[in-house]
């Protein structure tokens, strides 16, 4: 094969974004050398399209604010599927996670008391969202990648070399994790030993040698055609872990944000952040209805305003009235606007009116909301301290990713594998709370940082070497698709162009396992899928090796079409609605799936299975945070015997 | 609603290159970028160039259209008359690698000379305390998007070369103004803009302010106030006297 760079490491961090730039700093603090691998340019990573906030206890608006009550509308929003010690963990663990960041030059917009501020957000109980304007994600990786630097020049200082402990491979695509090669010994095989990629720039091929690698990769949202997701998004890190031997979990948990942009076409799915709502802005229908009042679940009827007026003092007097229904957590609203287009009731481009002209004066729109400003105004002329805009349901994050142990984020079944952020699953249950991903990021990212160094200085120097078949197997795979098909492939076989594959790739996930699903339409999606899988294989390139876009999304191909089996398969099997999954075959909630995880694994989608698991009970003191007729919601009889309203201690 | 356009864009490497011909179709409310991804769509699947967000918060398309500096995808179609040609080249104060993709690491290489954020002592993470009036002025330019379009169409580096060690660039010299002015911040870093970072250089031609896509006021607000300082501190005839005396010339903390 042709020349392979190869490096080695101590932490091999997959990802620039957050979660993985938190994950270096920890895993550099403890004198790991550490490799930050990213697709994109070093600061350009998902994370800077994060808008609202990053939601941390701090109480710095609201007092009664605690990581309890944070912990209680986690799992409700999540309908009480989270992994609650992840949940746990997330809340006690977010307001460190925050103030270190002012400590590395965060500069977050403040209370009049000179704290940080903190605003409203859906499924959050109090203002809980620290925050830069609308512009909190470019604050949190350009903080994380300016703190990355001032560690460079630390080192440079002590040893001459910027690079001499955290190394960033920027523009560098990994396509497979290397594991030990087996030696016939139990648990040789499958052990994390390193990673294979490509620059993109060259497209010369990268091995590293780490005897443990963070997934920050994010997630899968470009296999969908109206998403708020860059083209990075391609489930690699989800495929990756497949192939490697580990799990995914709650692959059926898609959440389409309540509001992106409908209109013009070319800009269908790009966010508008859910802080209008949180400062004011409320959603009508083509009649000038505020419909959210009719879309009240059962489950939150008792913390949501039932009239306009209510709603609107809740604003200046939060203790003494409900919330406006315009905050229920995202999968709410997303259905509700999802129904009333189907009814006929949508503003011209087919979505609904969000309005926050006629809520708040035009410069506080402009001081509180300036890149929803810009961008519409720039994208779609349209003036939002004038007028209204439109959105639709877009899709957004998925809950679903690999299974992890809560406190080391190790992955299930892969020593030497870890994963933090959007990669990892369990986190947010059934369903994410805005700004939750932020501090999910911060808090995980750190723990994977700890858990990847701990881990590589147990190792005690026995570092597992590479198997180097694979290496040779992954560098011929990577390059299949320069090879021309071959003529006897089959009358009419021709190559195909990754561009179209992809197109329909995303209108089939779209149309068919999107945000409401039925049993028959998802059946479809999965021929649909082996049809594209057997396409894919075919995808023909044009040019060379570099930096040729068309080849890099031929790669990314496969994992997209992995990761989307298992969003349809799960997805299927799920009888049930929660959450992100709605089914409109199984139209309610079910007490009995709750405590059903679906686990996905297989290295190809043939090999693919979906087994059930139970969830870990949850700790009784945990249990107790939340009163007795909220949890008969979602729970079963048996596993509330032991609630403090039962059984006295 | 949709007509085909007349696109040229640059195609080669650091060797060699051209401006190519392509028609394109374009579609209501479309911008640049659309137009180049239909190009790789259909026409020109090895078409290089950088994208992420798509909606002007990553500073990954820069480019230049008609010889101006922007982001493919904050540039509307609509901006452009239906017959006229479209000339898309890349940055051109950084070397090309392919197509529309320059190497852009002289940012990056500047980003790591300007010293970091320095805590202040004593104070532990939750007690920082600062008043929003204060924190606003270098908030304006943390809304940067690292796009590199000052330092693209900066005159100091644009066409001279020899300039890239010894200047910074707008971008850069911004974040010592955002140092400065952050409300905690423990260092003194006047003299370093103007001694290391090649503050003199810049002679406040505003071209760097009018490409910005956040609209930042790089030179009325950051870059001529930093200017003013280290003026201020060089003739203040106390600090002169203070230095003669006591020869404390850097009065850098650490």
């Amino acid at each position: 094969m042709t020349e392979v760079q190869r490096h080695d490491y101590d932490v091999v961090v997959i990802g620039a974004g957050g979660a993985g730039l938190r994950a270096a700093i920890e895993a550099r603090a403890l004198g790991r050398r550490t490799a930050i691998v990213c697709k994109s340019l070093f600061g350009k990573a998902h994370t800077v399209m994060a808008e609202g906030g990053i939601a941390a206890s701090m109480g710095n608006a609201n007092p009664g604010d605690n990581w309890q009550v944070h912990f209680r509308d986690t799992m409700r929003g999540g309908k009480f599927l989270n992994n609650w010690r992840m949940a746990e963990l997330h809340a006690q663990e977010a307001p460190d996670r925050v103030w270190e960041l002012e400590t590395y030059g965060a500069l977050f917009d403040r209370t009049k008391d000179g704290k940080i501020s903190q605003r409203n957000f859906g499924g959050h109980q109090y203002p809980r969202l620290a925050h830069v304007g609308d512009r909190t994600g470019l604050e949190l990786i350009r903080t994380l990648q300016q703190k990355i630097v001032s560690l460079q020049q630390e080192d440079f200082a002590a040893t001459g070399d910027y690079e001499s402990m955290i190394k960033v491979f920027a523009e560098c695509t990994i396509t497979e994790l290397l594991t030990s090669a087996p030696t016939g010994a139990p648990g040789s095989a499958g052990v994390i030993a390193g990673a294979f990629g490509y620059w993109r720039e060259t497209g010369r091929f990268v091995v590293f040698n780490a005897p443990a690698v963070v997934l920050a990769t994010g997630g899968i949202g470009k296999s969908f055609k109206v998403t708020s997701n860059s083209w990075e998004y391609t489930g690699d890190g989800h495929a990756l872990a497949l192939r490697a031997g580990a799990n995914l979990i709650n692959m059926e948990f898609i959440q389409f944000h309540p509001t992106g942009m409908v209109w013009p076409p070319s800009v269908k799915g790009i966010l508008v952040t859910e802080s209008v709502r949180g400062d004011g802005g409320v959603l009508r229908n083509s009649e000038g209805k505020r419909f959210m009042f009719d879309y009240i679940p059962e489950v939150f009827a008792d913390n949501y305003a039932t009239s306009e007026d209510e709603a609107d003092r809740w604003y200046d007097d939060p203790e003494n009235n409900r919330r406006p229904p315009e905050l229920l957590p995202r999968d709410e609203v997303a259905r509700a606007i999802n129904s009333e287009v189907k009814a006929g009731r949508n503003s011209p481009h087919g979505g609904v009116l969000l309005d926050v002209s006629s809520r708040l004066p035009a410069e506080e729109i402009i001081r509180r909301l300036p890149s929803m400003h810009h961008q519409f105004k720039e994208l779609a002329d349209v003036d939002i301290t004038a007028e209204p805009m439109e959105v639709g349901p877009t899709c957004h994050y998925v809950m679903g990713g690999v299974q992890i142990e809560a406190d080391t984020a190790a992955a299930v079944g892969v020593p030497g594998l870890f994963a933090a952020g959007e990669v990892a699953g369990g986190m947010h249950g059934s369903n994410r709370l805005g700004g939750n991903s932020l501090s999910d990021l911060l808090v995980f990212g750190r723990r994977a940082g700890l858990g990847a160094a701990y881990y590589g200085i147990r190792l005690n120097g026995h570092r597992p070497a590479v198997d180097e078949a694979a290496v040779e197997a992954a560098g011929q795979r990577a390059l299949v698709p320069f090879a021309e098909v071959a003529a006897d492939a089959g009358p009419g076989v021709t190559g195909e162009n990754p561009y179209t594959v992809h197109m329909e790739l995303q209108q089939t996930m779209n149309d068919l396992v999107g945000i409401i699903r039925k049993a028959d339409e998802m059946e479809l999606a999965l021929k649909k899928l082996e049809e594209l899988a057997q396409r894919a294989a075919r995808v023909e390139v044009e040019g060379h090796r570099q930096f040729n876009p068309g080849w890099h999304l031929a790669l990314d191909l496969r994992n997209m079409l992995l990761v989307s089996v298992c969003v349809a398969k799960t997805a299927l099997e799920r009888t049930e609605s929660r959450g992100g999954h709605t089914r409109e075959d199984f139209p309610l909630m079910d007490a009995q799936w709750r405590n059903v995880l679906l686990v996905c694994a297989g290295a190809t989608a043939d090999e693919l299975s979906v087994t059930h698991e139970d969830q870990t009970p949850m700790r009784q003191d945990l249990m107790d945070l939340l009163e007795l007729d909220e949890l008969k919601k979602y729970f079963t009889g048996e596993e509330l015997a032991e609630h403090r309203a039962r059984a006295p201690r | 609603m949709s007509y085909w356009a007349h696109l040229r864009v640059w195609r080669g490497d650091a060797e060699d290159g051209q401006l190519v011909d392509y028609p394109v179709e374009v579609n209501e409310g479309e911008v640049v970028l659309d137009i180049v991804h239909r190009l790789q769509q259909t026409e020109a699947g090895d078409l290089a160039v950088r994208w992420n967000c798509k909606a002007g918060k990553c500073g990954s398309c820069s480019a230049e259209i008609n010889g101006r500096p922007r982001l493919l995808c904050m540039t509307r179609m609509n901006t452009f008359a239906e017959d006229e040609v479209i000339t898309i080249t890349p940055l051109r104060a950084f070397p090309v690698i392919r197509d529309l993709v320059t190497d852009v690491s002289y940012n990056y290489a500047k980003a790591r000379e300007i010293p970091s954020f320095a805590p202040p002592a004593g104070l532990e993470p939750g007690e920082y305390r600062m008043q929003q009036v204060d924190v606003e002025r270098s908030q304006e330019f943390r809304k940067c998007i690292e796009c590199f379009l000052c330092q693209d169409t900066c005159h100091v580096v644009r066409d001279h070369e020899e300039n890239k060690t010894a200047f910074a660039g707008p971008r850069y010299l911004m974040r010592i103004a955002e140092l400065d002015m952050h409300p905690l911040d423990a260092r003194d870093r006047q003299r370093e803009a103007q001694e290391e970072h090649g503050l003199g250089y810049c002679n406040i031609t505003k071209c760097c302010t009018e490409v910005c896509p956040e609209h930042i006021q790089i030179t009325d607000n950051a870059l001529i106030p930093l200017k003013e300082r280290v003026v201020d501190r060089k003739y203040d005839p106390v600090v002169w006297l203070g230095n003669k005396i006591l020869r404390r010339g850097d009065k850098r903390v650490r």
